[in-house]
């Protein structure tokens, strides 16, 4: 039976890696480090898990124990947030080429300079290219949901990927919101044993892992990365209906709200889909039609689903919590190509919304479908990208 | 009550407005609700002026933004209202909640408020002082909003108290807050 508690969406992730009791976890921790992986300590501490943890003097050394760990044969979590996954950068890479299946929740929050620890997708967005699996998370529910999904997923035979489970500083990761926790023994069974591939600890076959590749096979060994992320969307699906069966609770590679009639649109991750959700549901009221469409799986991108759920709206404005600075939005560059490739498409904006924690508030949600309606009856797009909610 | 209530808290840093704000949503749990609790953060500082939130709901709650237009506003700290608009978005049903020596009609007064809005006072601080000797107002705030709002019984509010501090606090210390928080409830009056 589902336990209904109040949490926050550390308070909710913390828990799931208890539940799931890995094998190893590094910890940083001070600032940007929240307090998700404190009270995975106290777990630890606690002997709630069999967890070994290693406390390391940064980040970049977390993600180092991390892949020595998971190289070992060991199933290995952390945690990481803003700076901390910046410095990560490099290790990133690592894990995900010598194929091991960390699993690390990502409280999005912003980057320097200047300093600011707020909500934000500046962080994970810069991790976009690293070859791990991301996976993002509108409350605590679904940060909760997704990270116990994830190991299925990132320890899939045929996947064995690292992957992030993103969710928003500070609004979900530090504010309390009701959710259910499923019992110890069911997620237990859910996620199974940890499988091992390749062991760095099996004496009878010795290996490494990482070694020098020149230019006789690197460029094979990267597409059979590309090979593997090709086959995350089907693994994605079928675990989320093994966990609707569990849970009650239905995932997919993303979510839509009242798009399929929608007139206009909204493409925005994680917590602001929420607020959007709401604000969509007063557009109805008045005879507006308007939907949203919030990712769920943003690497790899589900390019051509995507553009099927979108192409009969007329216009869509792409949500963007991150800045590409003289670029577009990351966001909105996968939606325009995922619906470049469709004859008629909807017409696109792209608005970045909410840096450094600045609220995202029901009355931008407004003003954006106010505009997108106007587009929709074939007003001239003044701008294609557009900061809003700044001071002046 | 209407199907979503919203409140916003006005508290200085140290007075253990946040925690209230948590207790609160964790005892509205109760009937299937749907609950909220987010402190605006930034720099904490001991007497800072800070704000903290609650949604109460029978509907899932998806917005995650600050309460902007409150059903209640709960000032715990009444010097406040020189220094900020304790206001700010409230509507012309909306409820106040203010620790204060004065008596209600003298606060009614100085927020200017309309007819249709309701403003009750107590002296949360003596409350605290006399039940467990420090000037910390949260936990008779809080048994004064369970009065006010009826979102939750008091027998099922103290059990909440009970349990939230009872994991940090010695018993005398718990003790004192039930006091406290049942005093609340039975003190705060309206103007």
């Amino acid at each position: 039976m589902a336990k209904v508690v109040a949490v926050t969406g550390n308070e909710a992730c913390a828990n799931a890696l208890r539940q799931v009791n890995p094998d190893v976890c590094g910890i940083y921790p001070i600032t940007p480090q929240t307090d998700m992986m404190q009270r995975f300590a106290s777990f630890i501490a606690d002997g709630k898990v069999d967890t070994e943890s290693i406390l390391v003097e940064s980040e970049h050394s977390s993600m180092s124990a991390c892949i020595g760990a998971a190289a070992a044969g060991g199933r290995v979590v952390t945690a990481t947030s803003s700076q901390g996954l910046a410095l990560m950068w490099e290790m990133l890479h690592i894990a995900s080429g010598d194929r091991l299946p960390i699993i690390m929740p990502v409280v999005n929050r912003a980057l320097s300079a200047p300093l600011n620890i707020h909500g934000d997708h500046s962080d994970a967005m810069g991790a976009r290219d690293t070859g791990w699996i991301q996976i993002w998370s509108e409350n605590a529910q679904e940060s909760y949901d997704n990270t116990i999904q994830a190991f299925r997923i990132g320890e899939h035979m045929d996947i064995r990927l690292p992957v992030m489970v993103c969710l928003d500083g500070f609004i979900i990761s530090h504010s309390i919101e009701r959710m259910e926790y499923l019992e110890d023994d069911e997620v237990k069974k859910f996620v199974g044993e940890f499988k091992n591939f390749l062991p760095l600890l099996n004496l009878e076959k010795p290996i490494s892992y990482g070694p020098l590749i020149l230019t006789d096979l690197y460029h094979e060994y990267k597409r059979a990365q590309h090979e593997v992320m090709t086959k995350v969307k089907d693994v994605v699906l079928d675990v989320a209906k093994d966990f609707e069966k569990m849970s009650g609770r239905k995932y997919g590679l993303f979510e839509t709200y009242r798009l399929d009639d929608a007139d206009i649109a909204l493409v925005i991750l994680n917590s602001a889909a929420g607020t959007s959700k709401d604000v969509i549901d007063t557009f109805r009221d008045k005879g507006i039609k308007a939907g949203l469409l919030k990712p769920r799986l943003f690497r790899p991108f589900p390019y051509e689903e995507v553009a099927e759920a979108l192409k009969s709206v007329k216009a869509v404005c792409v949500m963007d919590r991150a800045d590409s600075f003289g670029g577009y939005g990351p966001l909105f560059m996968e939606i325009t190509s995922a619906l470049y490739h469709i004859k008629e498409r909807p017409v696109l904006i792209n608005k970045i919304y909410g840096l450094g924690g600045r609220d995202y508030l029901p009355s931008h949600a407004e003003l954006v479908f106010n505009e997108l309606n106007e587009i929709a009856k074939g007003a001239k797009v003044k701008n294609i990208k557009e900061y809003i909610g700044v001071r002046e | 009550m209407s199907e979503t209530v919203e409140i916003r808290w006005h508290g200085r840093g140290g007075q253990g407005t946040v925690t209230a704000a948590k207790v609160l949503a964790d005892a509205c749990l109760s009937g299937g609700r749907h609950v909220q609790a987010f402190p605006e953060y930034g720099p904490e500082r001991a007497g800072a002026p800070l704000r903290a939130y609650n949604r109460v709901s029978s509907k899932e709650l998806r917005m995650h933004c600050p309460v902007l237009e409150p059903d209640i506003v709960s000032v715990v700290d009444a010097t406040l209202i020189d220094s900020i608009n304790i206001a700010e978005g409230a509507k012309e049903n909306t409820i106040f909640i203010v620790n204060t020596t004065k008596n209600p009609k003298d606060i009614r007064a100085r927020l200017n408020a309309g007819s249709k809005q309701k403003v009750y006072t107590l002296d949360a601080t003596k409350i605290a002082l006399d039940c467990f000797g420090r000037a910390l107002p949260n936990s008779p705030m809080l048994g004064a909003v369970c009065k006010v709002t009826g979102l939750i019984s008091l027998e099922h509010l103290l059990e909440d108290v009970r349990k939230s501090f009872g994991k940090k606090f010695s018993q005398k210390i718990i003790d004192g807050n039930l006091e406290a928080t049942k005093r609340g409830y039975e003190e705060v009056k309206e103007g």
